[in-house]
């Protein structure tokens, strides 16, 4: 039997590419997604020659919402799991002085990922199957001055992620949301990150490949950060406003 | 950063940068005494540079196979582990593979790695069809026996000394299983052992543990392991199943350092009998799974580790054939004199030199491991006069204490390695801690 096809939208990040690894390793064929399209053609060969499998590339623009029913259209074949990996981090500071820079940043991690799992959404609806993939952030758990920009679009990535799962529970879609914490990638290469909370994308890639074989709902990657983020939300305003972490 | 090779000797601070694409890579390459680094298994220091260590972490893509030859294309960062795992099980295992696959192909070649099989298949240079370079001028040369053949000969076993690899094609060996039927022959002393390896060079795969510690009669006691891939049709009904199987056994990973004396000449001692005693008794043929025949050790994950925190180094270096006996008499008999607990000593029988800069030649190799001290220290020294009396050589790969006397004088290759690096313009622009100390 062939096994079903993923879809990985904003293929080129590290920890996209590693979930595209893991589940080409086990027979899937493979979608990938991004804008210019032909950077990730070395990827994609290094796919198909490595594990055997069809994979293909395919032209998406998270932004340009007004595409993503084209898009969808465009697949063939409808894939049966979606894995949505698009974010930007951008940089608080600018985010602050530059209110265009941080609607960008609200538009890469809430608007476009919403948009085009809501389509994909509606499809696998009336399908009856599918898989969608949301990969959120701890960002979101709890808003921050370091990085509120990012994690209050995260944060209505997760709730939107949330509300679609209670949504497709009984339509048999699952909606599985992915909040990976601190992950070595190209993103946050640089940044001092303590060893012992940060994830290699290859955990990621595993973590999403069991928990979208076991039917999960939310997953952190490395279980500490589920410890960490408790506390972080369980800390009174009056105390957390004051704090800097 | 601090940096050492797998030997975790000498450890070094060295600027290590890890560039995402080529024009990034050729930027690095650009600033002169570069070197690259693959997956830091070669155990000293020939993987640093001071000042531009270039990994080639993410030049790791596949980017073509053919199912008809068996042809691999892949970018040099690729380990070999991932090409195993990919290929075996379609049939295909590596032409020539090192003791332990957590290598990256551009490593392979920069050594000219060998295996158990070079009396019979050569070193690795064996199996490459080309290898897409970036020289000193940072552009990019296709090199290939015919097409930049002194660029080809001089890459493969150069140390990375030619320029940085970017690609290369490869030829796989097709495979009927994943199995190896190996048998175990004892052998009582050393002349024993050669007249066994001299008596099995049409096996494929042939290498020898040996018993460093022995003295007087039983001198250079060893095992010799003879294997061949294992058609279908001699697999058990439970192989059978599926004959290709990459299936891994569990890894066990050392989780601190040992104390530095805990290998000793009495531990390795009790060691030693112990598993000659026991290859003496199992069947003499055996069906062995790949891992465990090829790559014993990756099955413990940081090994490096029991040899305390000072780190260990190795020394193996390869005799001609009319010296290997009195060669390898003499080396023993330094070692067990000085009671040295090598915990893991292997003798292998060479066949003839592939590329110009390559280390192995027809003859005999011992391979040896010490943890690292003063006493130990002192003993290679003695070896490496041992081995120079012979006629012999050493491996690079291996090297982290050598000094640049000895070397010269084990290498008349050296002079025309110099010039053909003057040559390709690959002076200044590549050079390693290992090459400095070597005068490379």
């Amino acid at each position: 039997m062939s096994k079903d096809h993923v879809l990985i939208l904003g293929a080129k990040s590290d920890m996209a590419m590693a979930i595209a690894h893991r589940f080409a390793k086990a027979g899937h064929p493979i979608q990938l997604a991004a804008r210019d399209v032909q950077s990730l053609e070395t990827a994609r060969t290094d796919i198909a020659v490595r594990y055997d499998v069809d994979a293909t590339v395919h032209e998406f623009d998270a932004l340009a919402t007004d595409s993503h029913a084209k898009f969808a259209a465009s697949l063939d074949p409808l894939p049966q799991i979606v894995i949505c990996a698009v974010g930007y981090m951008g940089e608080q500071s600018q985010n602050e002085a530059n209110p265009q820079e941080a609607v960008t940043v609200m538009r890469s991690n809430f608007e476009g990922p919403a948009s085009i799992l809501g389509v994909f959404a509606n499809h696998f609806e009336q399908r009856g199957s599918g898989v969608l993939v949301g990969i959120s952030s701890v960002a979101g758990n709890r808003g921050r001055a370091t990085n509120y920009v990012y994690g209050s679009a995260k944060a209505g990535f997760t709730a939107f992620l949330s509300g679609l799962r209670n949504r497709l529970a009984k339509k048999n879609v699952h909606v599985l949301t992915v909040l990976p914490g601190f992950v070595a990638t190209k993103m946050t290469e640089g940044l001092d990150l303590p060893e012992k909370l940060t994830a290699q994308p290859g955990e990621v890639g595993d973590a999403v490949f069991d928990a979208v074989r076991k039917g999960r709902n939310v997953i952190y990657v490395r279980k500490i950060w589920f410890v960490i983020m408790a506390i972080i939300t369980n800390i009174p305003e009056r105390i957390f406003k004051k704090l800097s972490i | 950063m601090t940096v050492s090779g797998w030997g975790r000797y000498p450890v070094l601070s060295a600027q290590v940068n890890a560039p995402r694409d080529l024009a990034a890579l050729q930027r690095h390459i650009a600033a002169g005494n570069a070197i690259a680094r693959g997956n830091g298994r070669a155990y000293g220091d020939s993987a640093i540079s001071e000042t531009n260590t270039i990994s080639t972490r993410h030049f790791n893509h596949m980017c073509a196979f053919d199912r008809e030859t068996g042809q691999l294309v892949a970018e040099a960062g690729v380990l070999l582990r991932d090409i195993i795992e990919s290929f075996l099980p379609r049939g295909w295992f590596p032409y020539v593979t090192p003791g332990t696959k957590f290598v990256t192909l551009g490593g392979m070649l920069a050594a000219d790695v060998h295996g158990k099989n070079h009396h019979k298949d050569g070193s690795f240079a064996e199996c490459v069809d080309w290898i897409d370079l970036i020289d000193g001028s940072g552009a990019i040369t296709r090199c290939s026996r015919t097409e930049n053949p002194d660029l080809f000969g001089w890459t493969i076993g150069g140390m990375g000394l030619t320029g940085v690899i970017v690609r290369a094609a490869i030829r796989l060996r097709p495979v009927e299983s994943s199995w190896i039927r190996q048998r175990t022959l004892p052998a009582s002393d050393l002349d024993h052992a050669i007249d066994l390896f001299e008596a099995s060079l049409d096996a494929t795969y042939s290498v020898a543990w040996i018993d460093c510690l022995q003295r007087g009669k039983g001198l250079g006691r060893s095992l010799v392991m003879l294997g061949e891939h294992a058609p279908v049709a001699e697999l058990g009904d439970r192989q059978r199943v599926a004959p290709l199987a990459y299936a891994q056994k569990r890894k066990k990973t050392v989780p601190l350092d040992f104390p530095g004396w805990s290998l000793n000449r009495y531990s390795v001692q009790a060691f030693n009998k112990l598993y000659y005693w026991k290859g003496r008794r199992t069947p003499r043929e055996t069906l062995v799974d790949w891992d465990s025949y090829f790559y014993p050790l990756d099955a413990i994950l940081g090994w490096n580790k029991i040899y305390g925190r000072r780190g260990f180094a190795q020394f193996q270096c390869a005799i001609p054939l009319d010296q290997s006996r009195a060669g390898m008499r003499a080396l023993i008999e330094a070692i067990s004199a000085a009671g040295a607990g090598s915990f893991l000593s292997v003798l292998k029988r060479f066949g003839a030199q592939q590329s110009p800069f390559s280390f192995p030649m027809e003859g005999y190799t011992l391979s040896l491991d010490f943890p690292v001290n003063a006493q130990t220290l002192a003993l290679m020294e003695q070896l490496d006069k041992v081995t120079l009396d012979h006629g012999g050589r050493f491996y690079l790969a291996k090297d982290s204490r050598m000094s640049r006397d000895t070397f010269a004088k084990s290498e008349p290759r050296l002079e025309q390695f110099i010039a053909q690096r003057e040559k390709l313009h690959a002076t200044p622009a590549f050079q390693s801690a290992q090459s400095e100390r070597l005068g490379l």
